[in-house]
């Protein structure tokens, strides 16, 4: 620590260079948060997937719906635990724009298969008994100010009510939360029954199966007798992890952790040739100080860590104010972006990541300058004058 | 009573190899200083004095023969040790002063303390009190680009006397100041030599600098032609 003062005086000898520097790191650093968030956004689902559930979908694509008896006819077979089953409604909310998911859903067993969504006892014995009740998840109650007892209309853009009619009308009965704080509440859940009696086309359909099964070692076994069991039929099915649901989904935008990862390999690495340049002009700048440094007895690794230190000291602070900005930064992105993206934030450990990804930075831009530093010779640098 | 060395210089030899020629700075050189002494070595450009005090400090090495300050064969440390050594044992004074151009007087003469396990409040004691041996108390928290060159070059001494090292080696030290300044200058390096007992080795090219020492060496192409005048 006694060395701070004087690299901080070394840093802040030529201002303009200096925070020069720092806007690149601090760039670099503001696009690894966000882009960071955006990865994980993409996966947050994969990585909080149970590994002891399984979706089943039409082997077509996820738009092709499944018979509702496939419910009852899986949960007939070895091995699996609780069954539910979700459909895609695709409504919005006043405005296009407005757009968000709501899923029929079967009240009881769907909290069965996805226990880490929370809904109060009272609160869920209220939307049982209310044919058009919905809950809603906590993000979606936070974005559109939406209370116990509202009543909401949801414009359908894919099942028109009985008679051509699109808005459906629900009351909201109960607020989920998760508890994973990564789990996307952003949704609205409503009676299946309801929703395949009024609706005008597709009945007794549903959108996926999902279930959880005894034991995670016999999911692939289970996913395979499923599929066997549904094949030469109207309405084969694909079965699989939610895990690999998710990414294989994710990947349907592309492989985002690789173009990220590619984005960000070229940002820093153009950062890193600016600031070692600039680490070196300054080192080249001050050969004949470091020389004086040395005669008076600082050691060659002293010297090396103290350009290192400077180097470190520059991509620090540089990184960790971006990031820190990034933190309200994605915070008001994820508000914009919710209906598409849903769980958009940075998380600590992406910033961790980022800090440490910050002092690697400081060290490589800084090992080359450091090294001549450390090689200098004092007789040699002292008769250059 | 008995001279104690300070340093001995025994058969050195330092060339530099420029292509296939070997270019000699320093010839079959032999010295003794010993302690308390104040010796100027004078001479002609390129006669090998800077070398000769590079080498008296570590700062480099001879191609042959030996060097042996305070009992000790330097020419035989690996670099860390020699860094360790010069911090506790000697004191630079260049002649265009070297100081850090963007810290104050007081932290230019704190660097040194930075190598001893002296704390925060020790370190600016220390190089307070180095101050106020050179008359510069009052200036230590002027940088050096607001002083002149004579109270640049006493912080540059306050520098090299504040961790108290046996021998301070001054590379024209008077070179860059006017007659008055450097007047000054060297009376400084006189007390520092008479009243706390610090040896000294000063390369001058200045005969009126070399007076103020008390033994004079003249090289000439990398030997010591002369015999060491004693000044009064």
């Amino acid at each position: 620590m006694k060395y701070a003062y004087y690299i901080w005086k070394n840093l802040t000898r030529k201002k303009a260079r200096t925070i020069l520097t720092l806007l690149s790191i601090f760039i670099a650093f503001i696009l690894f948060g966000l882009l960071g968030a955006l990865n994980q956004a993409f996966n947050a689902g994969a990585d909080i997937a149970g590994a002891n559930r399984l979706l089943t979908i039409h082997k077509i694509s996820l738009v092709n719906t499944l018979p509702v008896n496939y419910v009852a006819r899986i949960d007939q077979i070895e091995g699996v635990k609780e069954v539910t089953h979700a459909t895609w409604f695709g409504g919005y909310y006043q405005e296009v724009r407005n757009q968000f998911a709501q899923f029929p859903v079967d009240a009881t067993s769907y909290f069965e298969v996805y226990p880490e969504l929370i809904l109060e006892e009272e609160q869920k014995s209220a939307w049982l008994q209310n044919r058009t009740g919905a809950v809603i998840g906590e993000k979606l109650a936070t974005r559109f100010d939406w209370k116990l007892g509202d009543r909401i209309p949801v414009i359908a853009s894919i099942y028109t009510h009985s008679g051509g009619q699109r808005p459906w009308e629900f009351d909201i009965e109960g607020i989920v939360t998760a508890t994973d704080s990564r789990t996307d509440t952003s949704f609205m859940l409503f009676h299946y029954d309801y929703f395949d009696e009024a609706r005008d086309f597709g009945k007794g359909e549903v959108g996926w199966i999902g279930f959880s099964v005894e034991n995670p070692e016999n999911a692939v076994s289970i996913a395979k007798r499923i599929d066997e069991m549904f094949a030469n039929s109207p309405a084969e099915t694909k079965t699989s992890t939610e895990k690999a649901f998710i990414e294989s989904f994710a990947k349907q935008f592309g492989d985002i952790g690789l173009i990220t990862k590619l984005i960000l390999t070229a940002v820093f690495f153009t950062m890193l040739l600016v600031t070692g340049n600039t680490m070196a002009q300054t080192v080249r700048e001050r050969l004949h100080e470091l020389a004086v440094l040395k005669t008076i007895g600082f050691s060659d690794i002293k010297m090396l860590f103290w350009v290192l230190g400077e180097s470190v000291v520059l991509a620090v602070i540089g990184g960790g104010v971006a990031l820190f900005i990034d933190f309200g930064l994605v915070e008001a992105v994820a508000v914009q972006v919710s209906a598409y993206l849903p769980g958009l934030s940075l998380t600590p450990a992406i910033a961790i990541q980022g800090m440490a990804l910050a002092i690697l930075f400081g060290i490589l831009a800084g090992l080359f300058p450091a090294l001549q530093a450390m090689r200098l010779s004092i007789a040699d640098a002292l008769a250059r004058g | 009573m008995s001279e104690t060395k300070m340093a001995r210089l025994h058969d050195v030899e330092k060339y530099f190899v420029k292509g296939s020629q070997k270019v000699h700075v320093l010839n079959e050189l032999e010295l003794t200083i010993n302690q308390g002494d104040f010796l100027a070595l004078m001479g002609p450009s390129g006669s090998g004095k800077t070398t000769l005090l590079n080498l008296l400090g570590g700062l480099d090495r001879p191609s042959s023969g030996s060097v042996e300050v305070l009992g000790q064969r330097i020419d035989k440390l690996s670099n860390s040790a020699l860094a360790k050594w010069r911090a506790r044992h000697i004191g630079f004074v260049f002649q265009f002063y070297n100081l850090m151009p963007v810290l104050s007087a007081q932290r230019n003469v704190e660097l040194p303390l930075l190598l001893t396990g002296l704390s925060s409040s020790g370190r600016k004691k220390n190089a307070r009190i180095a101050l106020s041996i050179v008359g510069l108390e009052d200036r230590a928290s002027h940088s050096p680009n607001e002083l002149s060159g004579g109270q640049q070059q006493r912080v540059a001494i306050a520098r090299a006397i504040v961790s108290d090292p046996d021998l301070l080696l001054c590379d024209e030290p008077t070179g860059d100041l006017d007659r008055e300044t450097a007047d000054e200058i060297l009376e400084l390096l006189q007390t520092l030599n008479r009243e706390h007992g610090k040896t000294i080795v000063m390369v001058t090219h200045d005969p009126r600098a070399a007076d103020h020492a008390n033994e004079i060496h003249v090289l000439d192409k990398g030997r010591l032609n002369s015999q060491a005048v004693s000044t009064p």
